[in-house]
């Protein structure tokens, strides 16, 4: 087993707000390992996003309220002082944001911001850090770095943006890399080079990385390892082969259920997840998804009344649900036979 | 086809590109849409497909004269649309309804529901023999809504609930046919599935006919009947849905169809080896300056001199589907176009060693 580099122990973070308390996220916890890709996979306001920009403390100054642990590489990040945590942001962990347009600045050349981040973290010369921007450009498929390099953000194509927002996240060689939706701006031709790109790179760096999307299919394209997440909480965690193949929660079923496929014989109805996403200020009792679940009368009232925790059904394929695994066996060879009929 | 109900033939549309702020000159234009055919049946569901700036939303809004054709004509019902005034479209928009991609900026956040669904009835003078609330409270039930929803505002709604509340509005004239773009993109997943059978639900009990747009191709290949394939303002690969999903023949339809990640895991080293697909190099040309002859070319793993310089008619291969393409994929042996044997590289093995820009 290699070393775990990323610790995080339940991460609550909440925001105060005029109409109550927001519970963005809600005891999350999970362990990646260097060279390991965790995707995590959820709908909007799952919490995904928040979760990666607690890891990144990019929450600090802000009206958040985070409690629990992210030890990285050792080093408790929660309550670190904002100075260190600068220090490591950029350098030992760093961030691909989902709209590369928005994220680069429309006054500076692409290079003079890639060469930014390596000069705030190494002390070398202006030459040297636009030396290595070119570098960087090259190592992410640009094609002539040494001429774009001086480039302004909108001479570039939208594939390219989110090259040079790669190029900036690895220019200090980061061993966590977070990827927030780094796809979902893009066409799905440029999708697959991108997504290509951050596999290629990842064997290259041994980078342990964090993928957060909605797409299923790009999850499974990167991920080891998937966590899904419902309304802040952790509904189900495991190695991407559990999720696909033996998908344990309700949420899970309906998520891949309600997918219409290329790969798959065509359904003639979809079958989505009935209602709608909860309101983070006001999370349903027990199992958050309960109102939306059609199991949940199965559990004898439980789902409506207590927080189910994370238990294992499998090795290492842990399930936040009431249902017994007999129950939950069932119900899959009923939808099983729903599907075929 | 004679009992088509929207007919489109070589429909185009260029927006001018100019300079200068007292003296404008044209010194160009974006060749938005170009000579694009198609024809729609009644009761049937189009899809258009294709990546960012291919010109279908622009085709979408020519269809429902949001925008003036530069050339081509529109006929639907038996009326030549293409270049109606605003007042003589007027009485015709009953028929042609519109649903918007964000539900977000396409609601007035300052109306009630009620009078966002009831507009349509009041601005075209509709009779309603219960009044417009009793007609606008059947319309939210049809569309899964509750008819207590009438005096509520859009931002006390989800992304879901809100497209609902854009498809009563679209409903509310009894419209025959129906352009819908990007309907289900701003949505999460489990709430695009309630939509897409929404969306087919209405068209089994009103027996509307859709024009879907869409970039995501499982959902098109979910909704439509007939799908169209578009690259630069070019219709590259028209069929029959199952055809077309079974087997595609433009290669730009091949690539676009195996870019899409598959939910499924790949399983090491060899699995990715199996999931090789077609990666198309680069992106997609300005439209302000497409390259000649076939506007793939520039793309293509199979391209080669005539691709360059002599433009792929949009021909039929088999009946009813049409591809434009010197070198069309999946041929059967018979039928391989001459000159095919050039091209044998197997697509995969070539596209991977091309560049990845």
């Amino acid at each position: 087993m290699a070393e775990v580099l990323l610790d995080v122990r339940d991460l609550r973070v909440h925001f105060p707000t005029d109409d109550g308390l927001v519970r963005a996220v809600d005891g999350v916890s999970f362990t990646l390992e260097r060279g390991r890709t965790l995707g995590i996979v959820g709908e909007s306001g799952s919490g995904k996003s928040v979760t990666s920009l607690g890891i990144m403390g990019l929450h600090q100054g802000t009206r958040a309220q985070i409690s629990g642990h992210i030890k990285l590489d050792g080093e408790e990040l929660v309550g670190a002082p904002a100075a260190r945590v600068r220090e490591l942001r950029g350098s030992k962990m760093s961030m691909i944001f989902q709209d590369p347009l928005s994220s680069l600045h429309p006054y500076y050349t692409v290079g003079a911001q890639i060469a930014e981040a390596y000069l705030v973290h190494n002390k070398v010369s202006r030459q040297v850090a636009r030396k290595h921007a070119v570098d960087m450009l090259g190592r992410v498929g640009i094609p002539t770095p040494a001429t774009r390099v001086d480039d302004y953000p909108h001479q570039f194509s939208g594939g390219m943006r989110q090259r040079a927002m790669i190029a900036m996240a690895l220019s200090c060689d980061p061993e966590l890399l977070i990827a927030d939706e780094p796809t979902t701006a893009l066409d799905v031709t440029v999708q697959a080079q991108i997504l290509d790109l951050i596999w290629d790179l990842q064997r290259e760096y041994q980078s342990a990385v964090i993928i957060i999307t909605h797409d299923l299919g790009v999850v499974a394209e990167l991920s080891d390892d998937i966590l899904v997440m419902y309304a802040g909480r952790m509904a189900e965690y495991g190695s991407a082969e559990d999720i696909f193949d033996s998908p344990g929660h309700p949420y899970t079923w309906g998520l891949l259920g309600s997918m219409p496929r290329l790969d798959e014989a065509r359904l003639d109805r979809l079958i989505p997840i009935k209602g709608t996403p909860p309101s983070l200020i006001n999370v349903p009792s027990g199992c958050p998804f309960h109102p939306r679940c059609q199991y949940a009368a199965e559990t004898g009232g439980l789902s409506q009344t207590e927080v189910p925790e994370m238990r294992p059904v499998a090795p290492g394929h842990l399930v936040a649900c009431h249902l017994t695994n007999d129950q939950r066996r069932a119900a899959r060879s009923s939808a099983a036979h729903l599907e075929d009929a | 086809m004679s009992g088509a109900l929207l007919e489109v033939t070589g429909l185009t549309k260029h927006f001018p590109v100019t300079r200068g702020i007292i003296i404008r000159q044209k010194v160009g234009a974006v060749q938005a849409v170009d000579d694009v055919s198609f024809s729609v049946d009644p009761g049937q569901t189009l899809g258009v497909v294709g990546e960012s700036g291919c010109g279908k939303t622009t085709t979408g809004r020519l269809l429902t004269r949001l925008l003036e054709p530069t050339g081509g004509q529109i006929v639907f019902d038996g009326h030549d649309i293409s270049h109606l005034s605003a007042g003589q479209m007027r009485p015709l928009r009953r028929d042609i309804q519109m649903i918007f991609q964000d539900p977000y900026s396409s609601l007035n956040p300052r109306h009630t529901v009620g009078s966002i669904v009831g507009a349509p009835l009041r601005l075209q003078k509709v009779s309603t023999p219960n009044g417009i609330k009793a007609a606008v409270q059947e319309l939210l039930e049809l569309v899964g809504l509750s008819p207590e929803h009438y005096n509520r505002y859009p931002h006390e709604f989800s992304g879901g609930q809100r497209q609902r509340i854009g498809i009563a509005r679209t409903l509310a004239l009894r419209p025959k046919l129906i352009v819908a773009d990007e309907p289900v993109s701003a949505l999460d997943v489990s709430i695009q599935a309630q939509i897409v059978n929404l969306l087919e639900d209405l068209q089994g009990e009103l027996g509307l006919t859709y024009v879907v747009i869409a970039h995501d191709l499982s959902v098109v290949r979910h909704i439509a009947d007939l799908v169209a394939v578009m690259y630069l303002g070019k219709i590259v690969e028209l069929a029959p849905r199952d055809e077309l999903y079974a087997r595609p023949r433009h290669p730009y339809t091949v690539a676009l169809m195996s870019a899409v990640p598959v939910p499924a895991p790949v399983r090491g080293e060899e699995g990715r080896q199996r999931r090789e697909r077609i990666r198309l190099a680069g992106d997609v040309p300005s439209p302000l300056n497409p390259p000649p002859a076939c506007r793939f070319h520039t793309r293509c793993w199979k391209a080669q001199e005539i691709c360059r310089t002599t433009e792929p008619p949009l021909a039929d291969l088999d009946p009813g589907h049409q591809v434009a393409c010197h070198f069309p994929e999946n041929s059967a042996p018979d039928d391989r176009a001459p000159g095919d044997g050039a091209a044998e590289a197997s697509p995969a093995t070539a596209a991977n060693s091309a560049d990845p820009e």
